[in-house]
């Protein structure tokens, strides 16, 4: 109870004594733990949204399709009295309590001014549909000549009610906007094989120049939307090309059977080739997902840069703390405090920092989580509220007790081992000896010898500073890396907006900012702690004649120098974070060109230079016999 | 003929103040000094009397809050950092107290170091180095580290990079300050035979018997020369017997 009360005392004087280093620190690892609250705060947050939508649209809990690319090869489509018969078996078969359709489902390319994409549309009812009635948000449902819009689809078309658009080359009338729990919404409609896509490009189309009639716009898939209008409008839209394929929804009586449902009616069941394929409403709330999931495919890398960073800030700012300590290591082993006690009362204050960092990370990422888990266009409701459970808290608070320890551990012990007298003594570690480069350095000009020599002193805070270069420069690497990709896939197809891209550059705008925070962070301790260790020797060598702007000069080239290796390691880093983490793979991943890279690299470097610049000035300004004073 | 071409240093109403008003501390009050080439100069006083200041001002280590300064004829008061830092480099050469040799360097790179700021070779650093090792007998010690070396060795190292630039004068603070009786005797021969080569010297001691050895004392109190004694004992002559320090 008393080592306790003495440790705490301790911590709570030192903490009021030099509150500049700890907000340096708490900033550092609240950083990293808010991205990764972020991250992990992501988890089901489209759930709500989903259910309430299918609540709203009457959802199906199964959805049956026929025809369509996942069916088999082309052809004239599924015969009418095989997809009746098939749908027969269907909403007889045990279990299922509700129907709707089978609607038609035409492929047709949709033109609206000088755009033109593929569409998937649905032929309906004008009356109201028991299954799957799709909500409308603006306008009113479809009617002759009349087309309604998924509302995803619309956004990024930039379509309103009453704009007249062509499909086929006939003209309609956009007649409303509306969401549906039936699908998943523009772009992920025909994300992934096995899901709500039954339309397809036209068989005379190559897949991989495909492009429609008349205005020459590419045409593919990964840009399908939803629509709808009525069925003799659809039926009108279909062609030997592209024949018709049919859409039917099923409820069940207990909605958790749909997977065992989907399953036990398979292909085979019904009937072989050009037959159905059944979605429960699993998988496409899984789709609507896709938005969220992307953000966390982007954030949980990021949130783990941003740890490694931290580790970096610490490492540097606890050794900074701990040179500060020497005397009180002294004292306290002077009145009887053990290597023990004193490990502890070092690494207490860093663990507490970190305990803090965690919990306003925790909240910061929970406030901050709804601002982008809006579940997109496609979805009606408030986003869920983001997960913040005990499993979340613990993974959060112990990526930061981990920073705390990795970067103050060896710091701690060694205090801890230091001898009672020279700790007494207040004795700095003696600078390392690096006999290679202090000889390699006697023939460059005067600021890289001296800057030279100074990271011969302290090699692991020159590592320190490479490492945190090389992270920076690995999540710049990886960003350039996603647009480069994005750019080249979307290539052609881009002129209609991708809200799952333009997500995804959200959260990378998110991590970049958090990086280049940490880094410049970094940057500045990294200078300023090699500022005041090199202080003594700075002021020696003004006293032996260098200049203010060699000592200035000294600094930068000792953060510069280390910096380098670091930021060109940056480059296959970044790469190869990017190439795991959006799961592409090599082929699949658009390398930057070398006009991107390089300035980047530079830039880095340059920023890195330009931050060191400041407190090497700044240290550069203490007069020289008040240092020498102090150092005697 | 300008002011100071006969003196090595010359000052005139040298003065260096800290605070202001209330808290107005004069630690150099108007002083005037000539210090002749090839001359040993001593300043003496108790603690905080302002000799260490004087020094520095000197030195062009820190500026003055008003008067004049010359080093070998040249206005030194009114220089630019980088002119400041120049005369550091080529015309001034410090002891301090404390030694002040880098931890990490060995002896010979400590005397070099100075060379290579001047921006001279490597090889000529090394070679000057060589010399100046030999000159204080520590050629044997030229490639220990400052950890393995005594006090009195330090003291000489540290006295070997002061001359490493052939310096106008040389400027110790307190050299034998943290020094034992026998590491103060070597010092001193060092400083005679420095002297007897014609080097300008000015030493900041409270020591009497350091001062002893001087051509001339100056005496410090609050910041201003209270008393002035032209010594004829000097430096030549049985040092350490007349020190008594021989043991």
């Amino acid at each position: 109870m008393g080592g306790l009360l003495l440790v705490t005392r301790l911590v709570g004087r030192d903490l009021r004594f030099r509150p500049a280093q700890a907000v340096l620190l708490l900033l550092a690892i609240t950083a990293a733990t808010t991205v990764l609250s972020l991250a992990l705060a992501l988890h089901g947050v489209t759930q709500r949204p989903y259910q309430q939508t299918r609540a709203a649209t009457r959802g199906p809990d199964v959805v049956a399709l026929f025809g369509g690319p996942v069916a088999g090869p082309q052809g004239p489509g599924p015969a009418v009295p095989t997809v009746q018969a098939e749908a027969g078996a269907l909403t007889g078969a045990p279990g299922v309590s509700g129907h709707g359709g089978p609607y038609p489902v035409a492929s047709a390319v949709l033109q609206l001014g000088t755009i033109a994409v593929q569409v998937q549309a649905e032929g309906r009812d004008q009356g109201a549909a028991a299954v799957d009635q799709p909500k409308v948000t603006a306008g009113s449902w479809v009617r002759p000549d009349g087309i309604v819009l998924e509302r995803t689809f619309a956004d990024a078309l930039g379509a309103r009610v009453g704009d007249r658009v062509g499909l086929n080359g006939r003209r309609f009338t956009v007649a409303g906007i509306a969401v549906t729990a039936a699908s998943a919404p523009y772009p992920s409609l025909c994300y992934q094989p096995g899901g709500t896509c039954v339309a397809s490009l036209p068989t005379s189309c190559d897949p991989t120049r495909c492009t429609a009639v008349g205005s020459g716009e590419p045409l593919t898939t990964l840009q399908m939307g939803q629509a709808w209008l009525t069925r003799p409008d659809a039926r009108a839209l279909a062609s030997r090309a592209a024949p018709l394929a049919y859409v039917l929804d099923l409820r069940l009586r207990n909605p958790a059977w749909a997977p065992a449902f989907a399953a036990a009616h398979d292909n085979a069941q019904l009937g072989g080739p050009g037959s159905g394929n059944l979605v429960p409403w699993q998988s496409i709330a899984y789709d609507d997902g896709l938005l969220v999931q992307d953000e966390q495919q982007v954030l949980t890398p990021g949130a783990w840069l941003a740890g490694l960073l931290a580790i970096a800030s610490v490492a540097v700012l606890g050794g900074g703390r701990m040179a500060d300590h020497s005397r009180r290591v002294g004292l306290l082993k002077a009145v009887g405090g053990t290597p023990r006690l004193v490990a502890v009362v070092l690494m207490a204050e860093n663990l507490a920092i970190a305990l803090f960092a965690a919990a306003i990370g925790l909240v910061a990422g929970w406030l901050t989580a709804p601002l982008i888990t809006s579940p997109g266009a496609g979805l009606v409701g408030p986003p869920g509220a983001p997960s913040v459970t005990p499993a979340t808290a613990a993974e959060v608070a112990g990526v930061a007790l981990v920073v705390a320890l990795t970067a103050t551990l060896v710091p701690a012990i060694r205090g801890a081992r230091t001898s009672t007298v020279s700790a007494l003594n207040d004795a700095a570690r003696p600078p390392r000896r690096r006999r290679v480069l202090i000889a390699v350095s006697r023939r460059l000009p005067v600021p890289l010898l001296l800057g030279v020599r100074l990271i011969a002193r302290r090699p692991r805070r020159a590592l320190l500073g490479a490492a945190s270069v090389a992270v920076t420069t690995t999540g710049i690497v990886a960003v350039l890396t996603f647009h480069a990709t994005a750019d080249d896939r979307l290539r052609g197809v881009t002129r209609i907006g991708n809200p799952v891209v333009t997500r995804d550059e959200q959260m990378l705008l998110v991590i970049t900012v958090a990086l280049l925070a940490l880094a410049v962070l970094n940057a500045i301790t990294t200078a300023w702690a090699t500022v005041v260790d090199a202080a003594g020797s700075s002021a020696l060598a003004r006293a032996l004649g260098a200049t203010k702007r060699q000592i200035t000069g000294a600094i930068a080239a000792a953060q510069l120098l280390p910096a380098v290796p670091g930021a060109i390691l940056g480059v296959p880093l970044g790469l190869g974070l990017f190439v795991a983490a959006s799961g592409a793979g090599s082929r699949g991943t658009t390398i930057p060109s070398v006009g991107w890279l390089v300035p980047a690299v530079l830039a880095t470097l340059v920023a890195v230079t330009a931050l060191t610049v400041i407190p090497a000035w700044a240290g550069a300004r203490r007069p020289v016999t008040d240092v020498l004073a102090r150092e005697a | 003929m300008t002011a100071g071409t006969q003196s090595m240093v010359r000052a005139r109403g040298l003065r260096k103040e800290y605070g202001s008003q209330a808290t107005l501390v004069r630690a150099v009050d108007g002083v005037d000094l000539d210090v002749a080439p090839g001359e040993t100069l001593a300043v003496m006083g108790p603690s905080g009397c302002g000799k260490s200041t004087l020094l520095h001002l000197l030195g062009g280590l820190d500026r003055a809050s008003a008067g004049e300064l010359w080093l070998a004829g040249r206005r030194i008061d009114t220089m630019s950092e980088r002119g400041m830092a120049a005369l550091r480099r080529d015309a001034v050469g410090f002891v301090f107290q404390a030694f002040h040799l880098m931890d990490e360097l060995t002896a010979a790179e400590n005397v070099e170091l100075p060379v290579l700021l001047a921006g001279r070779s490597p090889r000529v650093a090394r070679r000057r180095a060589g010399e100046l090792l030999e000159r204080v007998g520590l050629a044997d010690r030229a490639r220990h580290l400052p950890s393995q070396l005594s006090g009195g060795q330090r003291q000489r190292v540290a006295i070997a990079r002061a001359l490493a630039n052939r310096p106008m004068v040389v400027l110790a603070d307190e050299p034998t300050g943290n020094l034992d009786s026998e590491a103060t005797l070597d010092v001193l021969r060092l400083f005679e035979s420095l002297h007897e080569a014609g080097q300008t010297l000015v030493i900041v001691t409270h020591d009497s018997r350091i001062a002893a050895t001087a051509d001339r004392l100056i005496s410090m109190r609050d910041g201003a020369f209270i008393d002035e004694t032209r010594l004829t004992g000097g430096t030549s002559g049985r040092l350490g017997a007349l020190l008594d320090l021989d043991g």
